[in-house]
C-alpha cells in the first residue's frame, strides 16, 4: 500500500481538480453517465501496433520480405474489444475510464482515438529509456503507470497485441501489481466493488470465474468495439500532450513557458490535455525498464521469404485434375 | 561458467486426468535438450487424483516427476498453479522450463517468469542449445537455449536468448515437435510436492465450467482438405466434407471461415489455430494470409484451389488450380474414385 500513497501524493494538482470537476456535472447531470453515479475507475492499456494482418504488396519488398516502414499504425485489435468492455461497464454501472498506453510519441494518436469512442482520460507513456523493453520491462513500467494513476477497481488489456503475439503483458502486470488475472475474457457478467464475475474462453468450451477487484482482465475479440463519436472527434482532436503542444507552438514565437503553462491550463479545463508521462514521473526503477530492464536478447532476425515451391499449374479441366490425381497417387500421397 | 547447471523441466498440462499431447511433445524435446546439456528431463504435475498420469511421463522421457495433487488443483486456475511452480523453482533450480503454449500454458508461464524475473519466449516453434555472444555487453554465455519464435505476424523468424538468471522458459506452440514412440519400460522417479497455498492463491473462483473433447483432430491427419472464405458459405462447406471424405482426409478452415460461422474454431488451421504437417494440404478458397501460412506451409504437398490467380496461397503451393471450386471439387472427387 505504500506505493498507491505514494503515488498519491505525486499526483498534480490538475488531475485531483479535474476529479472535483468531473463530481460536480455528475451532481448536476445523473444522464451524463447512464444515470450512475462513477463508481468504478477502469484502466485500459492499449497500444499501437503496425497493422501485420493487412500486408499488401506495397509492403513487401523485392525480395519478399516486410518492410515495416511501409505498414500503417493501428491501434492493435483487441485492445478495441477490450476499451469497448470498458465502455460497456461504464455504460452498465458508471465508470471512469482511464486508457493508458506505452510508446513514442506519436502513440498519442491511439489515445486520442481512444477519447473519440468514450475514454474519459488518457496517459501517454513515453520515454526514450523505455525503449527495447520485452515484455517484462514493459509489464514492470506499467504497473508504475496504473499505481501512479491511483486506486482503480478493474485493468482490462487486449489478449494480444498483433506484432508480437506473446499475451504476456497481461498477466505480467497483474503479478507486478500482485493482483489476481483472468485471461481470455468474453464478457463481464457483474461488477460490484468487491468482484468481479466474468466468462472466458478455455480449451473446448467456456468458464465462468468470480475474483476479489482490483484484478486484471485480458479480452479477446468478443464484442463489436463501437466507432468513434462525430461529436468526440470534434472535441477530442484538439486534446494533445505537452509534447505536441511544445511542437505545435515551436518556432511560432511562442515559446516562453509562461504562455505554455497557461495554454496547458487553458486545455486542461477544458478536458482536451492528454497527460504525458515519462520513466521518473511513474517512479520507474532505470534498471528495471527498456533493454536493461530485459532479460531476453534478440540474437538474431531473419525474414521469411515465401518459398516458391516447385510450382506446378494444373489446368481446371477434367484431364488436368485427372493428371494431378493420378500422380499423387503415383508417389504415394494419396492412397 | 562451471556451476553445475539445473535440469531440463516441463510443465505437464492436464485435463481430466489426460495429458495433452503438446506437453509430451516437449517432453520428447525436453529430454533430446537434456542430453545435449548432461542434465535430467524432469516433469512438473499438478492436478487432483493425477498420480496416474505419472507412468506415461516416464516412459516419454522424464527422469522425475514431481507431482503436487491437491484440491485447489482442479480445475486449473493460474494463481495456485503459478504459486506451487515457484516453490518448485527456488528449491530445485531448472535451467529450463517448457510450457505449452496452449490457452493455459499462456496465462500461466507469464505470471511465473514475471514473479521469476526470468525472461519468457512465447510461441517457440524450435528450440536448439547453442552459445550466444553478446557483442553489445560483452558477455559471452555457454550453452543457451536459443527459442526460435516467428514474430510481427509471421513475417520474421527471431531467435532469442534469456540472459538473466535460469530458468530459460519459453511456451512452444503444439505439434510443432515431434512425439517420439515411448518406451513403456522406462522408469523414473517419483517426487511428491505438498502444495502450500494460502486464501492470497485460491480467491478466483470458478463458479461454471463448460468444456468438449475436441472432436477433430487435425495435428494427426495425414490429409487434409481446409476452406476459406472463398467457400462462400456454411452450405457449401458440404463440398470440403465431401472431399476429405472421398480422400480419408479431416476437415481445416481458415480463420475467415471460421469467423464467418461456417465452422468451429476447432478446426481452424494458422497462427490462432491449430499447426499441422499432414502428407497433404488441400486449400480451397483460402486466400493465404500469413497467419494461415504459417500454420500450414510444412505440409510435404500443399494443392491450393482459389478463383485468384494472385492469391498468396500459390506462392506455397505446389500444385495451383485457377477456377472455381464448385466445378473442381466435384472433378477431384470423380477422378480420385475412378482411380482407386
Amino acid at each position: 500500500m505504500l506505493s498507491f500513497f505514494h503515488a498519491c501524493a505525486i499526483l498534480s494538482s490538475f488531475v485531483v481538480k479535474k476529479y472535483v470537476k468531473n463530481n460536480y456535472k455528475i451532481y448536476r447531470n445523473p444522464k451524463q453517465n447512464g444515470g450512475h453515479a462513477v463508481s468504478f475507475t477502469i484502466i485500459v492499456f492499449v497500444k499501437q501496433v503496425p497493422d501485420t494482418q493487412n500486408i499488401t504488396g506495397e509492403a513487401m519488398k523485392a525480395d519478399g520480405t516486410v518492410n515495416r516502414a511501409a505498414l500503417p499504425a493501428i491501434f492493435n485489435p483487441e485492445d478495441l474489444n477490450a476499451l469497448e468492455l470498458a465502455l460497456q461497464l461504464k455504460d452498465r454501472y458508471g465508470a471512469k475510464v482511464v486508457v493508458g498506453t506505452m510508446g513514442p510519441p506519436n502513440a498519442a494518436e491511439v489515445l486520442r482515438d481512444a477519447l473519440y469512442r468514450g475514454a474519459d482520460e488518457a496517459v501517454l507513456l513515453t520515454d526514450r529509456n523505455f525503449a527495447g523493453a520485452d515484455t517484462l520491462a514493459t509489464s514492470y513500467a506499467l504497473s508504475c503507470c496504473a499505481k501512479k494513476i491511483g486506486k482503480f477497481d478493474l485493468i482490462l488489456c487486449g489478449r494480444q497485441a498483433i506484432d508480437g503475439d506473446t499475451a504476456q503483458v497481461g498477466p505480467q502486470l497483474a503479478e507486478k501489481l500482485k493482483i489476481p488475472q483472468i485471461s481470455y475474457i468474453e464478457e463481464v457478467i457483474s461488477l460490484d466493488k468487491h468482484k468481479v464475475k466474468a466468462r472466458r474462453a478455455i480449451e473446448g468450451g467456456y468458464e465462468i470465474l468470480e475474483t476479489p477487484v482490483p484484478a486484471m482482465l485480458t479480452v479477446i475479440d468478443s464484442n463489436d468495439p463501437r466507432p468513434p463519436a462525430a461529436k468526440k472527434i470534434m472535441k477530442f482532436k484538439k486534446a494533445i500532450t505537452r509534447s505536441e503542444l511544445v511542437k505545435a507552438h515551436a518556432g511560432a514565437n511562442y515559446t516562453d513557458a509562461e504562455a505554455l503553462a497557461e495554454e496547458e491550463e487553458n486545455l486542461k479545463t477544458k478536458n482536451l490535455w492528454i497527460n504525458e508521462w515519462n520513466a521518473s514521473s511513474v517512479d520507474a526503477d532505470p534498471q528495471r525498464i527498456g533493454l536493461a530492464g530485459s532479460p531476453t536478447k534478440v540474437k538474431k532476425i531473419e525474414s521469411v521469404v515465401l518459398t516458391a515451391a516447385d510450382f506446378k499449374k494444373i489446368e481446371a479441366n477434367e484431364q488436368g485434375i485427372n493428371g494431378l490425381i493420378h500422380e499423387l497417387i503415383q508417389d504415394h500421397t494419396l492412397g | 561458467m562451471s556451476e553445475k547447471i539445473g535440469n531440463v523441466w516441463v510443465f505437464i498440462e492436464q485435463e481430466g486426468g489426460k495429458i495433452a499431447d503438446v506437453s509430451l511433445e516437449l517432453v520428447c524435446k525436453g529430454h533430446e535438450l537434456a542430453k545435449r546439456l548432461g542434465v535430467k528431463t524432469e516433469a512438473v504435475l499438478l492436478g487432483n487424483k493425477i498420480r496416474h498420469c505419472v507412468d506415461t511421463l516416464y516412459h516419454y522421457g522424464c527422469d522425475t516427476v514431481y507431482l503436487a495433487e491437491d484440491k485447489h488443483l482442479e480445475p486449473f486456475t493460474v494463481l495456485p498453479y503459478a504459486k506451487v511452480i515457484m516453490d518448485l523453482i527456488k528449491e530445485h533450480k531448472p535451467n529450463i522450463l517448457l510450457f505449452g503454449a496452449t490457452l493455459k500454458g499462456r496465462e500461466l508461464a507469464p505470471r511465473v517468469a514475471s514473479e521469476k524475473l526470468a525472461g519468457l519466449t512465447a510461441d517457440c516453434t524450435d528450440l536448439q542449445i547453442d552459445d550466444f555472444d553478446d557483442k553489445v555487453n560483452k558477455k559471452f554465455y555457454k550453452n543457451k537455449l536459443m527459442q526460435i519464435r516467428p514474430a510481427f505476424g509471421g513475417n520474421i523468424i527471431a531467435t532469442i536468448v534469456n540472459t538473466w538468471d535460469d530458468p530459460q522458459m519459453v511456451t512452444v506452440r503444439e505439434g510443432v515437435m515431434k512425439m517420439t514412440e515411448p518406451d513403456k519400460s522406462r522408469k523414473g522417479k517419483l517426487v511428491e510436492v505438498k502444495p502450500s497455498l494460502s486464501k492470497e492463491e485460491t480467491i478466483v473462483k470458478v463458479i461454471e465450467r463448460v468444456s468438449k473433447e475436441k472432436n477433430v483432430n487435425l495435428k494427426g491427419a495425414q490429409i487434409i482438405v481446409a476452406g476459406g472464405y472463398g467457400v462462400g458459405s456454411k452450405e457449401n462447406f458440404k463440398l470440403i466434407y465431401e472431399l476429405a471424405e472421398a480422400l480419408g482426409g479431416q476437415v481445416g478452415a481458415s480463420r475467415a471461415a471460421v469467423d464467418a460461422g461456417w465452422i468451429d474454431h476447432d478446426h481452424q488451421v494458422g497462427q490462432t489455430g491449430v499447426t499441422v504437417r499432414p502428407k497433404l494440404y488441400i486449400a480451397c478458397g483460402i486466400s493465404g494470409s500469413i497467419q494461415h501460412r504459417a500454420g500450414m506451409q510444412e505440409a510435404k504437398r500443399i494443392i491450393a484451389i482459389n478463383s485468384d490467380p494472385d492469391a498468396p496461397i500459390l506462392s506455397v503451393a505446389h500444385y495451383g488450380i485457377v477456377g472455381d471450386l464448385n466445378d473442381i471439387i466435384p472433378k477431384m472427387i470423380k477422378a480420385y474414385k475412378s482411380k482407386v
